[in-house]
């Protein structure tokens, strides 16, 4: 866990006041091999190269050496660093070469690189057919991926901003969907539909949606949100694995995140919620970018003798449950943390399911902290008072911990 | 993010602009991630506008027209009489002519076969045999029988809906038969004949149609939403003209995959006014991909009759708009549509081009069950084109003709057809609904946790009141 936190000062396009997020070591004494990643009870990937869990690949590489990689780095840490639109560009290449059906399709993914750079270097590898540049009809091109998975190709569809795939929604919901289930099972739809949301940085109104709120009801889809290089690089090509169509909701701010990451092929698994900081005082879900808020929150709320558990939910369609049951059934108190809009929101449906599977277990009633019911104002100021800002966070914890 | 194009656009088209203009154009956060792109070849289609060489004198526009004294500009050229824009030379012109809307003469319509039946060209040049044209003839009856006869089904009250194809019979079967097992259909509706010449029986429109647990698409969609795998036909989405987008990709996987096969969609014209139909249509042109479009412009859009639904000539001409061969054929005349589409599909396969087909016919039925088109049409209308112009009779008066068929053969069809469908509904009726269970499947690959808890919740729910719930369905 450590090195995500020190990777993230190096960033160049996030918050102007730095996370100073120092290393769990010295803080609470844990060791960072003690992240629980649990593997138990989660439903099994088909591909026969997962690696499950960032537990286990912390103990062997202490034990294995790279004797079959004489390329490797020499330096003592095992892995290589990257931002998290290149661990994206890794695991789509990865899955590219390893499946010839695989393709890219979005605006200006090709010879562009992507607005974001992340299917950079793809066309020239793949050819422009593999990696199309699409016209701008988000509809359309959503609809010509499905088209193409219904007939054997695993399609990765972009939106250049996931608020453009609303113009999208009537290709998902009442296709992607649906299809493989009004044709009985017929056709199956294997699509990866993703992009970036979220509110960024003065980006104005429109290009600051946070969809998964109003993705979240469409049956037949699965969500996931990623929040660092290595479950950004692992989503993905779980993703693309997947025979269900899949949204990955990847972050405007976080694209470039630096993290070291394995070396070793690894999937990550759709279902499961990321322990990023294990407690006992209060369990605070959260995803995608309010990850960092709240472990910007945590490091003043120990300093203030509290010890929040962390979980990065990951996985926004289904909830992973088990994981979040469990920590409930540990600490009795739950904070939600999101950028969604109050009303109708994860954090919405996140709060009745809990309510409806672990009240026996609260002490105390659910808080959920999220960005008002407003469209998002372009001044900087007003931008940030939108998004729930760490302060706010440490705030409702004592609150819930009184 | 769009503003981003054509900022780019500015820096492409003015090559000796400094980079400090261009970058001011872009948004602030955005720089450091966003290299510039090389700048591209000049051959053909280049991807930017990299060939634009108007500003030579500067980047402001220059107009040539009245007000300039072109005398008092020094030129050390000549002067230009053509633009090199991306996609060919484009010439200047002095008149100031805006072409016109509509042309005086609409594009001709391509029929062989006359409202009596008689070849308008040599037999020779059609290429179809015998057997072929028999085993149409025959579907299009089955179609027609089987039609009435849901129809009725429908009216009696035994199934909850239908859509009839009455009238467009011809463009069913007749497209159907030109095309080759492996072309992927992607249907509108109003297209089961496409299935039923590639082999789906009475009997599974019938369970299709009843909802039991023999539908292929396992009881969960609406009546005439007919799917099926192995006939390569796509189930039938009632979202109109979203399967046009769904035939340009598949066809960009059959490119992909190098396949000897194209892909065909078929629309309406009120499906022709959707985003979804331009935007296919430009893509797959720009893609080049092997798809047929196939327009049945049958004149309604339920209530909406053409001259509210589009001003232009009929959908032919939006076919040039995108840069797509397009004909327009009669869609009552089995044979040019047979003659046509099996054209398209040479060009869609070998040239690797999208072609656009509209049929002119008539839905001579009511939209579906649900509507009375008496309500908005004279009935003298729909009675002209039911009797005058079927399709079903005039082929039938030609391959009569040939020495094919006769009155005989035509009763024992019909009465055959009619048998097997009663008997057909009879059987699809008493089958069971499809099991609880496939309330919950296929909705994702494995049936995931919160759905099996809702399937165990609803299950222990009706066995403790199964006198609320029917009994033909297994729990």
């Amino acid at each position: 866990m450590a090195s995500i936190f020190q990777g993230v000062g190096a960033a160049t396009s996030l918050d102007t006041k730095k996370f100073q997020l120092s290393s769990l070591r010295s803080v609470t004494g844990r060791k960072a091999s003690c992240v629980v990643m649990r593997s138990g009870g989660a439903k099994m990937d088909s591909g026969s190269n997962r690696i499950s869990g960032r537990a286990d690949q912390l103990v062997t590489n202490a034990v294995a050496t790279k004797a079959d990689t004489p390329a490797a780095s020499t330096a003592s840490k095992p892995g290589h660093e990257l931002l998290l639109f290149e661990a994206l560009r890794e695991g789509l290449e990865e899955e590219m070469e390893r499946d010839a059906r695989v393709c890219v399709m979005g605006e200006d993914v090709g010879h562009y690189g992507g607005s974001y750079k992340v299917t950079k270097g793809l066309a020239e590898k793949y050819g422009d057919l593999r990696v199309l540049d699409t016209p701008i009809a988000e509809n359309s091109f959503t609809g010509m991926g499905i088209g193409a998975a219904m007939t054997g190709l695993r399609p990765i569809i972009e939106g250049m901003n996931m608020g453009f795939l609303l113009l999208a929604f009537n290709q998902i919901s009442n296709n992607c969907g649906m299809l493989h289930y009004t044709s009985g099972g017929q056709f199956k739809i294997p699509v990866v539909i993703r992009g970036p949301g979220g509110v960024g940085r003065q980006l104005g109104a429109e290009h600051s949606q946070r969809l998964e709120s109003y993705f979240q009801s469409i049956p037949g889809i699965q969500m996931v949100a990623c929040s660092t290089p290595y479950n950004a690089k692992g989503l993905m090509k779980a993703a693309i694995r997947s025979d269900n169509p899949v949204i990955l909701f990847e972050h405007v701010l976080l694209y470039n995140l630096k993290e070291r990451i394995p070396d070793e092929e690894y999937v990550l698994n759709l279902e499961e919620a990321e322990m990023v900081r294990p407690g006992e005082h209060v369990t605070i879900l959260t995803y995608s970018r309010m990850r960092y808020h709240v472990m910007q929150a945590a490091k003043t709320l120990v300093n203030k003798g509290y010890d929040p558990e962390v979980i990065d939910i990951r996985s926004l369609k289904p909830f992973d449950l088990y994981t979040i049951g469990n920590s409930i059934k540990k600490t009795h108190r739950v904070l939600i943390v999101e950028e969604c809009m109050r009303t109708g929101g994860i954090g919405a449906s996140l709060t009745a399911a809990i309510t409806e599977n672990f009240h026996d277990y609260l002490d105390a009633p659910i808080m959920c902290l999220s960005s008002q019911d407003v469209p998002t104002p372009y001044a900087g100021t007003l931008e940030e008072w939108t998004v729930v800002q760490p302060p706010q966070i440490v705030a409702a914890v004592e609150q819930l911990c009184r | 993010m769009h503003n981003l194009k054509s900022s780019k656009l500015l820096m492409f088209g003015v090559t000796n602009h400094s980079s400090s203009v261009a970058n001011s154009l872009l948004s602030p956060h955005l720089l450091h991630t966003i290299s510039r792109p090389p700048l591209p070849d000049d051959s053909g289609f280049s991807r930017c506008f990299a060939t634009v060489s108007g500003g030579r004198r500067s980047h402001t526009a220059v107009s040539f027209g009245d007000d300039v004294d072109q005398d008092q500009i020094s030129i050390e050229v000549p002067l230009q009489q053509e633009l090199n824009f991306p996609g060919g030379k484009v010439k200047f012109t002095p008149n100031k002519l805006f072409t016109s809307g509509s042309s005086a003469e609409r594009t001709q319509c391509y029929r062989v076969l006359n409202e009596n039946g008689q070849l308008l060209v040599d037999s020779d040049s059609l290429k179809i045999s015998k057997e072929v044209a028999v085993k149409m003839y025959r579907d299009m009856v089955t179609l027609q029988v089987m039609d009435t006869i849901f129809y009725e089904a429908q009216r009696q009250g035994r199934i909850s809906f239908y859509l009839t194809t009455i009238g467009e019979e011809a463009i069913n079967i007749a497209s159907a038969a030109a095309l080759s097992h492996n072309d992927f259909v992607f249907p509108q509706y109003r297209e089961p004949g496409v299935l039923l010449w590639r082999g789906f029986t009475l009997q599974e429109f019938a369970n299709q149609l009843f909802g039991n647990k023999y539908d292929q698409g396992k009881g969960r969609q609406m009546p005439i939403h007919y799917g099926s795998k192995k006939l390569n036909y796509i189930t039938v989405s009632s979202t109109v003209a979203t399967q046009i987008p769904h035939t340009v990709g598949a066809a960009y996987s059959m490119k992909m995959e190098k396949q000897d096969a194209c892909t065909i969609t078929y629309f309406g014209d009120g499906g022709s006014s959707t985003g979804d139909f331009h935007a296919g249509l430009n893509f797959s042109a720009v893609m080049e991909a092997p798809v047929i479009f196939f327009c049945r412009n049958n004149g309604w859009a339920i209530s909406t009759p053409i001259t509210d639904q589009l001003r232009s000539d009929g959908i032919v001409v939006r076919g040039k708009a995108y840069g797509i061969p397009s004909i327009r054929v009669d869609g009552n005349d089995a044979l040019a549509i047979y003659s046509a589409v099996y054209e398209a599909r040479r060009l869609a396969i070998e040239k690797q081009t999208p072609v656009l087909i509209e049929a002119l016919t008539y839905r001579a039925g009511h939209h579906s069950t649900s509507d009375d088109s008496t309500k908005y049409r004279p009935a003298e209308e729909i009675e002209w084109w039911r009797d005058g112009q079927n399709p079903v009779k005039r082929f039938r008066t030609w391959i009569e003709n040939n020495g094919w068929w006769n009155d005989q053969v035509e009763s024992e069809h019909r009465s055959n057809i009619r048998k097997q469908l009663s008997q057909a509904i009879q059987a699809a009726e008493r089958v069971e609904k499809p099991p609880v269970a496939d309330m919950f499947n296929d909705v994702y690959d494995v049936l995931p946790k919160n759905l099996n808890e809702q399937e165990v919740s609803l299950r222990e729910h009706v066995k403790k009141h199964p006198q609320e719930y029917p009994s033909n369905v297994a729990v």
